[in-house]
């Protein structure tokens, strides 16, 4: 199936884009950040908390298969209806700094909407740690798997 | 980006993997790895084929014998890590369409 969200991040900078044109409209897209029920199922997190204006700000908390409880939080800067989001982001306890993330919602036409997101962080280096994250829990994934498969059909 | 979906289609299956991973330590033969699994001579030189069309290994021939050599840059190509990153937000994305779409019925 063709992915349609979009990454771009160029060699050697500390930010990046991701872009997704949804078959919604942008009021809909829009809820879909600000509701904390909605944003509780795509999430996958529990919201303790989430203020949708100026100088707001958020809360996330997600627990992970293996019951450890992962936070998020970040200050909500500037709040416009179906258009815009700036926010910061940080995951509370981890060795990463704070984002800057600015979220752009934009219709195209009644029924569908695009998301920019542009995120900028605090050095390319770890912008980089961020873009391998899951890159690299699927090497470990593999890698415990490689080793079971070893011991099972290595004579 | 075609051939790099191949790619990791090749990596994810776990025989494969442990291809990989005989061969990375030193180039063997395809008897020598296929006598270190179970399955089917068969099934093996599959697996060994697919690998080498993705050039994860390469060939070598060595007087009458062929050898099997891992290809270290290739993997590194693979370990282009933008893709899993961009699959993660599309997984979240795609979930936040199909739960929004139901609010669009309610409606």
């Amino acid at each position: 199936m063709e992915r349609k969200t979009k990454i771009n991040a160029e060699e050697g900078r500390q930010d990046l884009v991701i872009t997704r044109e949804f078959e919604l409209p942008v009021d809909l897209l829009f809820r879909a950040y600000t509701e904390a029920e909605i944003v509780e199922q795509w999430m996958g997190t529990k919201v303790l908390k989430l203020e949708n204006r100026n100088h707001g700000g958020f809360h996330f908390e997600t627990t992970d298969p293996m019951g450890n409880k992962h936070n998020f939080s970040g200050t909500i800067h500037h709040f416009v209806a179906d258009q815009k989001i700036t926010r910061t982001f940080e995951i509370i306890n981890a060795p990463f700094d704070v984002q800057l993330e600015f979220l752009e919602f934009e219709g195209l036409g009644d029924e569908s909407s695009k998301l920019t997101m542009h995120v900028i962080y605090r050095s390319n280096a770890l912008r980089d740690q961020m873009l391998k994250m899951p890159f690299a829990q699927g090497i470990n994934m593999a890698h415990n798997r490689l080793e079971q498969i070893l011991k099972k059909n290595l004579k | 980006m075609e051939l790099r979906r191949d790619v990791f289609q090749a990596i994810a299956d776990p025989t494969r993997r442990a291809i990989i991973a005989l061969v990375a330590v030193h180039a063997m033969t395809p008897s020598a790895i296929a006598e270190k699994f179970d399955s089917s001579r068969q099934t093996i030189s599959k697996h060994i084929q697919i690998l080498t069309e993705c050039e994860l290994l390469r060939q070598e021939q060595s007087g009458r014998e062929i050898h099997y050599h891992f290809n270290a840059k290739k993997m590194k190509e693979i370990a282009d890590f933008i893709e899993p990153f961009r699959d993660m937000w599309d997984d979240r994305f795609n979930k936040l369409e199909s739960i929004m779409k139901k609010y669009k019925t309610k409606k």
